[in-house]
């Protein structure tokens, strides 16, 4: 009866901890979010600055607006003005010190609530930086996603092969190969431009689909897969000899371990071993990284996309910082802030489910 | 290590020696270009104006003839001072005709004519006709003009003579019935009554080639040698400064924060978490187009947001066994400062792994500044590479089939990041041993 009770005692204890544990890390993570996001908000009003250039925009689109009506007595003009600058000033906020609305931005911004945009509008009109962000959200994630995912399954089978024969003539390509990845895809990108779409024209320089696009979606998708070829290769062939390089490095690495030299011992067939004895210890840090890829995709798209004309958030990003349009920039950090940090979130909540070392500090005590 | 056995084993890999024979040649362009071309002086160039006055515009490198098979033609000019002028005085003034014999044994046409005269020796105007003789016996009358002091005629501009050619001039001028270029000697006589017995004419006649020099030049007729010149220097040091200080400052921190532990670490671990989720290009891309585009600014900004990055993540975990090291321990039963730990005996152990990583470094930063450049945000004044595609892009260079517009400044950016990158890459195989058995 005692020792029921002190396991029961200790199964309590432990998932008390295992509760504390992932509070701190949402506490930890939703204050890094935080941080972020302001340091954002603050970067994209250039500290309040922007404040004064867009009063002077209010000023002088009103005066315009109020001069350019004929139906308005002269006298009533500067009244009017000033009425009307004063109703777009509340309507943006900007009779509050920066200091509160940007606070005020903040709160709105960690709630998902994006708010409207101040310059452009999504393209059927809506003013909502959330329908603008979606509406160019599945542009990138299929480009950046396909290519991605090609990368990432590309290198692993090529690692786990190379690293089966190491040494190998294909190996040493490979090795040799590897430091081409020093240019991002954009780089290739204009190489691929210059080749395939103006010495060759057989792909197109850039867009997503045809002008205008085609009505019947069979069609529409080739259109978009052919657009497609180019970026994808680009991004394929910046990333593609590093990654094998440094997957197969890391498999080679595992596979020396002693359990797997035991495997061998044993005589276990090579597929087994691989399958086993390599794949499933490693499969940790793989999943990692490939949760990682998949936030990180869109971080390197501002200017692949800018190169390849393509409609998806970089290029909306982009317009977006050269508008000044804050609640649009904002609205895409914040989105990327969250789901870089709900991924590590769920990484560490895995690993702490699987991994017991990892809710124990080093020293042995608890973190 | 030992730095001599180390030197020794980097001649064994080829990569390794090829890498550092490209940083070798680039740093020599980087340092011949500083020396030959002042900085004032390279940036009062690129900013444009008169001194490019004489080079065609959009002209492709010398050496396009030679790789293709062509003859485009070089930008040729003939002037009246070792031309045969004769000269009549009458009452008051004189009568010269001037001949000027452009020989043209090239198959393409010229890309801008232009005629430069300047009259000497009188303020009052001369009247001045020019008239074209082609190889095939034709002639075409170009007009008259007054001139006064220095005049510029830009024959290809002339929408008359475009009218009666039914082509632009330096096309209409010297094609033939089919179309073809006419080789041969085209003459032009400038027939001219100045109206002062003292005054002279002298006479320039241009035409803009279709080659220039060993880089071709742009839209604004720079020479892009300039630019791809200056950019080695541009490019190198961006990548070195913002590589030390990004590895540097964050092997220091790194090192500090598992010395001291506690909140020092805790507050480094946080920071770091922050800036791992802020997106770097675009929040580059803000601070461009908000504040300021210079290079220095970006310098600083790339370096802040480098500091607290992911790999401190990495030198944490090197550094944490390091730690309790015996060595450690004895260097503190001596009484070394926490300094002194840090930073002489922690820190020059992990070094080795870490110099390959900060080789790759390089060239990471050099593209970054790149693709700022090309997305329109390179340094205002500066001329580099990133700009020279910027600036490509934007006239259309591939549409217009300008190809030497890009592959060049591509070509260097290229070889940069290979140089270093195969560099680093033979460091790696030789400073981590473990990797150098696969």
């Amino acid at each position: 009866m005692a020792v029921a009770g002190l396991r029961l005692d200790r199964r309590v204890r432990e998932v008390g901890g295992f509760a504390l544990f992932v509070l701190r890390r949402v506490v930890a993570l939703v204050l890094t979010v935080m941080v972020g996001v302001y340091l954002t908000i603050v970067v994209a009003n250039m500290g309040g600055q922007v404040d004064e250039l867009r009063l002077i925009q209010i000023r002088a689109d009103v005066s315009e607006a109020v001069r350019g009506d004929p139906g308005i007595v002269p006298a009533e003009r500067a009244e009017l003005i000033e009425r009307q600058v004063a109703l777009e000033v509340e309507r943006l906020n900007l009779d509050q010190p920066f200091i509160w609305r940007s606070l005020d931005y903040l709160r709105r911004a960690m709630l998902l609530d994006l708010g409207r945009a101040e310059q452009m509008n999504s393209d059927l009109g809506s003013r909502q930086v959330a329908a603008i962000i979606t509406e160019r959200l599945p542009a990138t994630l299929l480009l950046f996603g396909t290519a991605n995912l090609l990368v990432f399954a590309v290198s692993i089978f090529a690692a786990l092969g190379l690293s089966r024969r190491y040494g190998s003539g294909m190996d040493r390509t490979v090795v040799a190969l590897a430091p081409t990845s020093a240019a991002p895809g954009w780089f290739y990108g204009i190489f691929l431009i210059l080749v395939f779409a103006f010495v060759v024209p057989i792909f197109p320089p850039g867009g997503m689909v045809t002008v205008p696009p085609p009505e019947n979606p069979i069609v529409y998708a080739l259109s978009v897969l052919h657009h497609m070829i180019l970026p994808v290769l680009a991004i394929f062939v910046s990333s593609i000899f590093v990654s094998i390089y440094s997957w197969r490095t890391f498999f080679l690495i595992h596979s020396s371990e002693d359990f797997v030299e035991m495997a061998r011992a044993k005589g276990l067939p090579d597929r087994m071993i691989e399958n086993r004895y390599i794949l499933r210890p490693t499969l940790p840090p793989i999943v990692t990284s490939f949760l990682l890829m998949l936030i990180g995709l869109w971080s390197g798209a501002i200017i692949l996309e800018q190169v390849f004309n393509w409609p998806g958030l970089g290029t909306l990003l982009f317009q977006a910082i050269g508008f000044r349009d804050t609640p649009v920039i904002i609205g895409g950090v914040v989105i990327f802030a969250y789901l870089l940090a709900v991924t590590v979130f769920l990484l560490d909540f895995l690993y702490a489910l699987l991994d017991p070392r990892v809710r124990v500090g080093p020293d042995g005590g608890r973190r | 290590m030992n730095p001599r056995s180390t030197f020794a084993r980097i001649r064994r890999y080829p990569s390794a020696v090829a890498g550092f024979a490209i940083i070798l040649l680039l740093v020599g362009v980087a340092v011949y270009t500083v020396v030959t071309i002042p900085y004032s002086q390279a940036l009062a160039d690129w900013r444009g104006g008169d001194q490019w006055r004489m080079n065609p515009v959009n002209a492709s490198p010398v050496w396009t003839n030679r790789l293709f098979g062509g003859n485009a033609p070089p930008t040729l000019t003939v002037s009246s001072d070792g031309a045969e002028v004769e000269s009549a005085a009458f009452d008051g003034g004189r009568q010269v005709r001037i001949p000027l014999a452009l020989d043209f044994p090239h198959d393409d046409f010229p890309s801008e004519l232009t005629l430069l005269l300047s009259v000497l020796g009188t303020d009052r105007p001369a009247f001045v006709e020019a008239t074209w003789h082609r190889p095939d016996g034709t002639d075409i009358r170009l007009g008259a003009h007054r001139i006064a002091g220095d005049d510029r005629i830009a024959i290809s501009q002339n929408r008359a003579l475009e009218g009666r050619l039914g082509q632009v001039p330096h096309i209409g001028l010297f094609a033939d019935d089919g179309g073809r270029v006419l080789q041969g000697t085209h003459r032009l006589t400038l027939e001219a009554v100045l109206f002062d017995p003292n005054a002279e004419l002298r006479a320039e006649l241009v035409a803009f080639g279709r080659v220039h020099g060993l880089a071709g030049t742009d839209h604004l007729r720079r020479d892009l040698m300039l630019a791809l010149l200056w950019g080695t220097p541009v490019a190198l040091s961006f990548g070195l400064l913002a590589a030390v200080g990004t590895t540097v400052t964050t092997l220091v921190i790194a090192a500090a924060g598992v010395w001291f532990g506690g909140l020092i670490d805790a507050t480094i671990q946080r920071l770091t978490e922050v800036t791992m989720i802020l997106p770097v290009l675009p929040v580059l891309v803000m601070v461009g187009t908000l504040y300021s585009t210079s290079i220095w600014l970006m310098l600083g900004v790339v370096i802040a947001l480098g500091i607290f990055s992911a790999s401190i993540k990495m030198y944490r975990a090197m550094l944490l066994p390091i730690r309790n090291a015996p060595y450690i321990e004895a260097a503190r039963a001596y009484g070394a400062s926490d300094a002194r730990i840090v930073l002489r005996y922690m820190i020059p152990r992990i070094l080795p792994v870490l110099i390959p990583a900060f080789v790759t470094l390089i060239p990471t930063y050099v593209f970054l500044e790149a693709s700022l450049a090309v997305l329109g945000l390179g340094d205002p004044v500066l001329p580099t590479w990133g700009k020279i595609l910027n600036d490509a892009q934007a006239q259309g260079a591939l549409y217009n089939g300008f190809y030497y517009w890009v592959v060049a400044p591509a070509v260097l950016l290229m070889l940069t990041g290979l140089g270093f990158a195969l560099f680093g890459f033979a460091l790696d195989r030789i400073f981590n041993p473990r990797l150098r058995s696969a």
